[in-house]
């Protein structure tokens, strides 16, 4: 039996993570080494914008080790992401150049929604326990060191997620540099994130009911998985366990909760953050279970590579929740459903059809479908301004599951669908693009303008259309015994730039339907 | 009933009397008729090097707390000068009976049996005064540096636990002063110098200091000699490693090595006899108080008795009915490690059963191509140690090699500079100990990638990774691959190497972070099954037991009914026969041919009985200062193998001592019992599993049956 050593390896804001997988069709992903060293890597960034010179370089140990590490095990594929504190370092681009060029090691930055997205599927992977949790009202609480991601799931899909600037590690800096005492961090904990929750409760939450929390972290989940801090079953506990590791602190202080939860003492702190933190969410959301499945990002980082490596079947439909996400979003900013469900349908038929035109795959098809989906959201801020409004309003809205490129494409083919569209000489230029996402953008768009065009009344004259590849046209055939003049009038407009791509004239014929 | 509250100190007994009772009960072996006579030549030797040991290290640290005006009182509520006071007057009791036996027992018996010891040199016949004088001239005397003190030279160093000749001098041709001379009896020449044998006897012989005190005026041609004698001094060995001031662990040892002879004179001894005015020089000059004076009868530092049992042409004196080290069925000659333990789990009992196995359990890594790494904890190794030459060959055939070595092993310092530096030429990851932390723990990592994946192979002991003591010391050691002790084991080695803890242990505990607590928990697990009426049963066998915490747990448990058994070979602060207790807790120490170290647990629990052996005894030491590891033992045949080590050794009548409510250390009353001697009992069951082993491996040939009946 064959299988491959594979390394994840984990840059995060406190602490630089190894792990070790053998990866098999057969035996699938299997942990054999977890190699960790705490190193305050967010404390820096998030105070002065960059990493010290010594830090640097304790970094660029521990990684050289890693490779050592990586060498013994016969590693034969790697992947190292970095996440929010070398994310939003002044200078990663050079960060990460000193890394590779003295360790050899290359490291990419995660965004934030892609991060999250990873840990969710590593949660998702944990099979029979994420699929009953799921059965209620559950929020996933990702507690990173910059940020916390709240997710919701409505029944087994996952609807909305959120990202809030209250990372454990950037709330003790915060405590620190108010200088309160370690007695007022409560208090003050719960009047940060308060104010935060309360905006939650009301624009996101609103009265869905949520009785589990899942929770992502590495402290919190750590104290809950021990062996004799959990309940009956391991990594499971209600709100009693924080009532307890309150009282264990405010009669033993940070020393008693240690050798009270069996953890080290000097982590105790972040703790204690983390737990204030999460009774305080719990509240606002009426949760009563806390599950820690125990996932770190390095479990995300093996799935992922074990999917695309089609090692492991995945157990979700991951794309079911990108699309809720967007759905949501669409909704929020009052985009019409009926018309984005005929958008869907006409562009999706479009790009079947043409699969030898264009040569995309399934994953582009999704990029199409959230475009689809997310075509009219700016209008919600201006009808005029559309186009520019769509795309902002996207780039700031965060859709678990895409990468940050992934996003830029939908924001841009949205854009594009309204406005005239820049081609890469003049796209490139003030944007960070590279010639492929370039291209993508262009053929979606091509696509979208077409089914737009279509169903320009918005009256969904055209749900019904077949479309057929022939002699160098693409003939879109439309069963309606409906006045189709305005489609007609303005499709040429529409159909020069699907020409101008792929080189093939779209037209329309109508075939009007006897006894209709 | 009222509840006792075993808190009380009077329930506790002083850690280095205890000590002191532990060596007497070594002495009782030199005493016992018994023993055969040679054997009882090295417990007496072995008395006067622990002894050694004991006035270094801890006499030393009760002096210095003293001197530092510490005021805490001990388990046993003894402040320090109480303490000293009282190992003073056991110590001098004891010396006094190793002289005793000594003179009275073990030299008249020599004599007997054709060894002859010319006590003095005056005692020797004319001929073998020119032999020895002969010697002197050849072999001792150019090795020699003699020393006198006068106002232009000072007083010389006296190293530590060197024997030395001190004499009162006076210049022939000068004024009637009296001046201080010593000569180093020179330890690179052997203790005992053989003498041509008379027609009766089979060796004569007599001691080095004898034949340099005879030649003494040689040394000091223009002096008379006034009187001399032999004195030895000790001096505080147990220096405080400044860890966290020290730049580089391993100058700062270098260092102390250097400065350890430096260290306060804490005991010295004389001769019975010697001259007023000479004793008072050396007194006066090493600050030395009268209580620490030991006037010997006899020749000072009996470790040269080690020398005289390996004379040869007495081996009918010598203990030839411990055999082995044997065979062991689960690792055949030239069979692959590996397979067999993939076979099943592998317990080995040292010495009886063979350490080949784990010497060739890292050869073979060295050379396996499937092997990525190797991972050891290494505490003391012998000199020209096979596993640290298997290492450097692991290394150099590109593995990954990560050793750490305890540089803090008292006494073994020297040795283990040495070869680390040679590990690391070889390629080896050599970490050189924890800040702050001795690593007590016995561990052996080996990762293989196989056909269906990596798997682990793990070693864990009881005893260090040293084939040389692995022949005199009894201990324990595990061979697995199940998953999930080579998962811990993959953790232990990551912490050693300063990640963070594992987020989990499945199997290990370890200290000092988690042990304690897994003792303290399975004690009070029998606590409460007692309370409940389910029963309760504690075996432990191990070393020492002073930890307080674990003592008063015990206490609680038998007080519930918990049946407690120990077996414990030295200091024990527990006592028995307490109120509320009574027989539920009993004490034996087994001191015999072989050092007893290892350490095995057994706990009942209700009937689902957990088998668990350790690095760790239960001492403060072990339990809060030391990296140990307790690994439990799971497979039915291997439990069966633990208890039946344990139940033997609780059915010993012959080597066992059973501690009395009084405080002492009693023989075993053999009536009824029949003799059992454990480790024999050890011995002969080796050897019959080997030869029944052996039997499997040569059935190559067919043994036709010749007759029928």
């Amino acid at each position: 039996m064959s299988f491959k050593m594979f390394a994840a390896i984990d840059a995060g804001s406190y602490e630089l993570a190894m792990k070790i997988f053998q990866v098999s069709k057969a035996g699938g992903v299997k942990e054999i080494d977890h190699i960790r060293h705490g190193i305050d890597m967010g404390t820096e960034t998030y105070s002065t914008g960059k990493l010290s010179p010594p830090r640097v370089d304790e970094l660029c140990r521990i990684l050289g080790e890693f490779s050592d590490i990586m060498k013994a095990y016969r590693v034969s594929d790697y992947v190292a992401y970095g996440t929010s504190a070398i994310r939003e370092s002044e200078n990663t681009a050079i960060l990460l150049n000193q890394i590779e060029v003295r360790t050899g090691i290359h490291i990419e930055v995660l965004s934030n929604s892609e991060q999250r997205f990873l840990d969710y599927k590593s949660i998702a992977l944990q099979g029979e326990g994420f699929r009953k949790i799921i059965e209620n009202g559950t929020a996933i609480v990702d507690i990173g060191g910059g940020s916390i991601q709240i997710s919701l799931f409505d029944k087994d899909t996952l609807v909305s997620t959120q990202n809030m600037r209250l990372g454990v590690l950037r709330l003790r800096e915060r405590l620190q540099h108010m200088e309160a005492s370690v007695g007022k961090y409560e208090i003050l904990i719960d009047e940060l994130v308060d104010s935060q929750m309360a905006v939650y409760k009301k624009l996101y939450l609103k009265d869905r009911e949520i009785k589990n929390i899942i929770v992502v972290d590495d402290y919190i989940s750590v104290l809950l998985r021990k062996k004799k801090n959990g309940g009956e079953m391991r990594g499971y506990a209600g709100k009693e366990l924080i009532d307890r590791v309150e009282k264990s602190y405010q009669t033993k202080g940070l020393s008693g909760l240690a050798k009270d939860f069996d953890m080290p003492e000097e982590s105790m702190l972040m703790v204690y953050i983390s737990f204030v933190m999460l009774r305080r969410i719990m509240e606002t959301m009426g949760a009563e279970l806390i599950w820690a499945p125990g996932v770190t990002l390095c479990d995300g980082i093996v799935y992922e590579y074990a999917e695309k490596n089609k090692m492991i079947t995945p157990a979700h439909n991951f794309e079911q929740d990108i699309i809720a996400c967007a759905q949501n979003i669409s909704k929020r900013y009052r985009g019409s459903k009926k018309r984005s469900e005929t958008l869907e349908q006409i562009a999706l038929r479009i790009f079947d059809s043409t699969r030898k035109l264009h040569g995309l795959e399934k994953r582009e098809r999704l990029l199409l479908q959230l475009s689809t989906i997310l075509h009219d959201c700016g209008k919600y801020i201006s009808m005029a301004n559309l186009g520019e409004c769509s795309y902002s309003i996207i780039m700031a809205t965060e859709i678990i599951g895409l990468s940050h490129r992934e996003r830029e494409v939908v924001a841009n083919v949205v854009k594009y669908n309204h406005l005239d569209f820049d081609y890469y000489e003049e796209m490139g230029r003030y944007r960070d693009l590279d010639r492929e996402s370039y291209l993508v953008i262009a053929k979606l768009t091509a696509i979208l303008r077409l089914a737009n065009g279509l169903d320009r009344s918005h009256k969904q004259k055209f749900k019904d259309v077949r479309i057929t590849l022939k002699e160098g046209r693409l003939v879109i055939t439309v069963d309606t015994n409906e006045d189709i003049t305005l489609e007609k009038g303005l499709f040429d407009g529409r159909a020069a730039f699907f020409q101008e791509v792929y080189n093939v004239r779209p037209v329309i014929r109508q075939r009007r339907v006897i006894g209709g | 009933m009222c509840e006792v509250n075993y808190d009380d100190p009077g329930f506790y007994t002083n850690r280095e009397l205890s000590w002191l009772l532990f060596n007497k009960r070594v002495l009782s072996e030199a005493r016992d008729k018994g023993n055969l006579l040679f054997e009882r030549l090295k417990f007496l030797s072995i008395t006067a090097s622990n002894l050694d040991e004991f006035f270094m290290v801890r006499v030393a640290s009760l002096k210095d707390m003293v001197n530092a005006g510490y005021k805490k009182p001990d388990i046993a509520g003894m402040l320090p000068e109480e303490q000293l006071r009282e190992v003073n007057a056991a110590t001098h009791e004891l010396v006094d009976q190793q002289y005793g036996i000594y003179n009275r027992s073990l030299l008249p018996q020599l004599l007997q049996n054709g060894l002859r010891v010319v006590e003095r040199h005056e005692k020797l016949s004319p001929r073998e005064a020119d032999f020895v004088d002969k010697f002197y001239e050849e072999n001792v005397y150019p090795v020699l540096t003699p020393m006198a003190v006068d106002s232009s030279r000072p007083f010389p160093l006296i190293r530590n636990k060197s024997l030395n000749i001190g004499a009162l001098v006076r210049k022939k041709d000068g004024d009637k002063k009296l001046e201080f001379a010593t000569v180093q009896v020179p330890s690179v020449l052997p203790r005992i110098v053989r003498m041509p044998a008379g027609r009766e006897e089979r060796e004569a012989v007599i001691l080095l200091e004898e034949i340099i005190e005879r030649n003494i005026h040689k040394l000091f041609l223009s002096y008379d000699i006034v009187c001399s004698c032999p004195f030895r001094i000790m001096r505080n060995a147990d220096f405080v490693l400044e860890e966290d001031e020290s730049e580089d662990l391993l100058k700062e040892i270098e260092k102390q090595l250097k400065k350890r002879q430096w260290g306060q004179a804490i005991r010295l001894e004389v001769e019975e006899g010697i001259d007023k005015r000479l004793l008072n020089i050396i007194k006066t000059e090493l600050s030395i108080g009268d209580e620490d004076i030991y006037r010997i009868d006899g020749p000072l530092d009996l470790t040269f008795l080690m020398r005289m049992y390996g004379l040869f042409g007495f081996d009918h004196l010598k203990e030839k009915g411990y055999t082995g080290p044997w065979q062991v069925p689960a690792f055949p000659p030239d069979c692959d490690i590996f397979e067999q333990i993939r076979k099943e789990d592998i317990l080995l009992h040292h010495p009886y059963e063979t350490f080949a196995p784990v010497v060739d359990f890292i050869r073979q890594a060295a050379r396996d191509e499937n092997v990525l790494a190797i991972k050891q904890t290494l505490y003391r190794v012998s000199g020209n140690s096979p596993i640290i030459a298997a290492l450097a060959q692991a290394a150099e055939n590109g593995k990954q090699v990560s050793v750490l070595v305890e540089l803090k092993a008292r006494f073994d310092e020297e040795n283990n500079i040495v070869w680390a530096k040679m590990l690391e030429k070889a390629g080896c990851h050599v970490i050189y100990g924890l800040l702050g932390l001795k690593t007590h723990s016995k561990i052996t990592l080996v990762v293989r990638r196989e056909e269906d994946g990596i798997r682990r192979y793990v070693h864990l002991g009881t005893g260090n990774y040293n084939d040389a003591t692995a022949k005199l010391y009894t201990d324990v050691g595990l061979f697995t691959c199940a998953p999930s002790i080579g998962e811990d084991a993959t953790a232990v080695f990551n912490m050693l190497s300063g990640y963070s803890e594992p987020l989990s242990w499945n199997k290990l505990s370890l200290a000092p972070l988690w042990l304690k607590d897994r003792f303290l928990y399975l004690i009070k697990r029998e606590r409460k099954n007692a309370a409940a009426g389910r029963g309760g049963h504690i075996i432990a066998k191990v070393n020492s037991l002073c930890d307080k915490d674990i003592i008063r747990e015990l206490y609680e448990a038998a007080s519930k009914g918990v049946k407690v058994e120990l077996i414990v070979r030295g200091i024990c602060c527990l006592k028995t026969g307490l109120p509320g207790i009574g027989d539920n807790i009993t004490v034996r120490s087994i001191v015999g041919n072989y050092l007893e170290h290892c350490r095995i647990f057994y706990f009942e629990n209700d009937g689902k009985p957990e088998y668990y052996c350790a690095s760790a005894d239960w001492m403060p030491r072990n339990l809060e200062r030391r990296v140990e590891i307790l690994f439990p033992v799971e497979t039915p045949k291997l439990q069966e193998k633990l208890m039946d080590i344990l139940s033997t050794q609780l059915q010993d009548t012959v080597k066992a001592h059973i501690l009395t409510a009084a405080g002492t250390y009693e023989k075993v009353d053999k009536r009824g019992k029949g003799i059992v001697n454990a480790q024999l009992e050890f011995c002969s069951k080796a050897a019959q599993a080997a030869r029944a082993g052996e039997k499997v491996v040569s059935q190559r040939t067919f043994i036709p049956e010749t007759h029928h009946e």
